[in-house]
């Protein structure tokens, strides 16, 4: 059987697609965030309380607050997939949550750089610290469900309607670790912060999101060749062939 | 009618899942004493300061339930997978939702039977007095095992299916509990001590907005969840 097999879904060229448009968002995203970057760190004055070590805000408040913009993908996704059941909902879903949960670890451990100093501690029990964690742990959660479920269907409903339920629970668990302890500064947003760190605040918020959203159709190119290479592999046992 | 069919189903379930259950009390009497080993070794990681202990007492109780009843859910799906017998109950003409809802009754009335286990041997080792009462700390309890139950129902009926389920479970759905964790606590602590601080309120309606949300999120996404 030497025929080419045809795909119910598209055939691998277009798929695999003209990649360019993608490496061109790269390449002004990381454009886009050295300036932004040398922006923030040139012009901005040492702070009076934390001289330099206030540098850290222009990647750890961006990679927060694109994390959250993550998630939310993730959450319409999967609330899209069990209404129409497309699979580029949840491929979409799964990449969201990967560049997410990249970017809260990211939040947490610059969090911790600049807790220790700062603080004099490198963990505490803080609402906005504890409930970032608990969000990172349900995603690792959803990408470990993604991980051990072979069948696709089963894994896109399945991870569709955990990753429902973790957004709704997010609301609930900053809540209740709210409730429970308080400590961390009013979190920086360009209405807190001195006017001479908007600019660089912004600027890098907007270099992160590029970032985010290339790594996002990044992963979303990976997963769609992935699917490709599954259903390659099942039609070729199918068709009682070994898999070359 | 058509109602009162449907709660006959769930009955049925829950009756063929407490049957089981009764007849090789296996996982009953495991998960029960493996809620009394934890609580043993708390108490030693913690030390014999009877005061230490006492404060303790709240978290490691819930922690005593968590971990060993995160055992009972996927026994209740392992079951019905061994003889293909899943299929079969969803080939019979009725909703879904029945379906979990007597897999829910089940386990509820599995994690409370262990519970009235767990939490005397708790009292007594971890020298807990109250000063208010115990009805309240009752309240608190079955308000944090409804969240906990629902929760670990809908979350067996996929990690049973998959690979590695023993592990998936937990990492599924002890970070979602963490609210639960939290207001069982901190609420039946304060409500032990007679609600000093006026907070017990606060945490109660908490823990009761998770029960409302989750029971109804659970038992619209399983329709999902169980048709593959």
């Amino acid at each position: 059987m030497s025929h080419a097999v045809p795909l119910e879904t598209e055939s691998p060229p277009a798929a695999v697609g003209v990649t360019r448009p993608i490496e061109w968002l790269g390449l002004v995203a990381l454009l886009a965030l050295v300036g932004a970057q040398l922006l923030g760190v040139l012009t901005s004055p040492p702070d009076r309380d934390m001289g330099h070590l206030q540098k850290i805000m222009y990647v750890h408040v961006p990679a927060a607050w694109n994390s959250f913009i993550a998630f939310f993908v993730v959450a319409i996704c999967s609330l899209l997939y069990l209404w129409k059941g497309q699979e580029r909902h949840d491929l979409l879903a799964a990449s969201a949550a990967e560049v997410g949960t990249v970017f809260t670890a990211l939040t947490l451990a610059l969090g911790s750089i600049w807790g220790r100093p700062t603080w004099g501690v490198w963990w505490t029990w803080d609402p906005r610290l504890t409930s970032t964690a608990v969000l990172l742990l349900i995603f690792v959660g959803y990408l470990a469900l993604r991980s051990f479920v072979e069948d696709a269907d089963r894994r896109a409903q399945w991870s569709a309607a955990v990753g429902l339920l973790g957004a709704l629970n997010v609301p609930i668990v900053y809540m209740s670790v709210k409730w429970w302890r308080t400590l961390h500064q009013m979190q920086s947003s360009p209405s807190t912060v001195d006017p001479e760190y908007v600019v660089g605040l912004r600027a890098n918020g907007i270099a992160v999101l590029l970032v985010l959203v290339y790594f996002i159709m990044k992963r979303y190119r990976a997963a769609r060749v992935e699917r490709l290479a599954e259903q390659l592999e099942e039609r070729a046992a199918l068709e009682g062939r070994d898999h070359a | 009618m058509a109602f009162a069919q449907d709660l006959r189903r769930v009955r049925a379930i829950v009756w063929k899942d407490l049957t089981t259950e009764r007849r090789s009390k296996a996982g009953f009497n495991s998960v029960a004493f493996l809620g009394v080993l934890i609580l043993l070794l708390f108490g030693f990681a913690l030390g014999p300061d009877a005061e230490a202990l006492r404060d303790a007492a709240a978290g490691a109780l819930w922690l005593a339930i968590l971990f060993s009843g995160v055992l009972a859910f996927n026994r209740s799906y392992q079951l019905e997978l061994d003889g293909g017998a899943l299929e079969q109950l969803l080939l019979y003409p009725a909703p879904r939702w029945t379906i979990f809802a007597g897999k829910l009754a089940a386990n509820l009335l599995f994690v409370l039977l262990v519970e009235a286990i767990v939490v005397p041997v708790a009292i007594i080792l971890f020298q807990v007095k109250s000063t208010a009462g115990w009805l309240p700390a009752i309240g608190v309890m079955l308000l944090g095992t409804i969240g906990f139950v629902s929760l670990g129902t809908f979350y067996a009926s996929m990690a049973s299916r998959s690979r590695a389920r023993e592990v998936l479970l937990p990492l599924l759905l002890f970070p979602m509990l963490i609210p639960v964790l939290l207001a069982s606590a901190e609420a039946s602590s304060s409500l032990l001590a007679g609600d000093p601080m006026r907070d017990a309120g606060a945490w109660v309606r908490l823990l009761a907005a998770f029960d409302v949300i989750f029971v109804v999120a659970s038992f619209l996404a399983f329709d999902y969840v169980i048709e593959v």
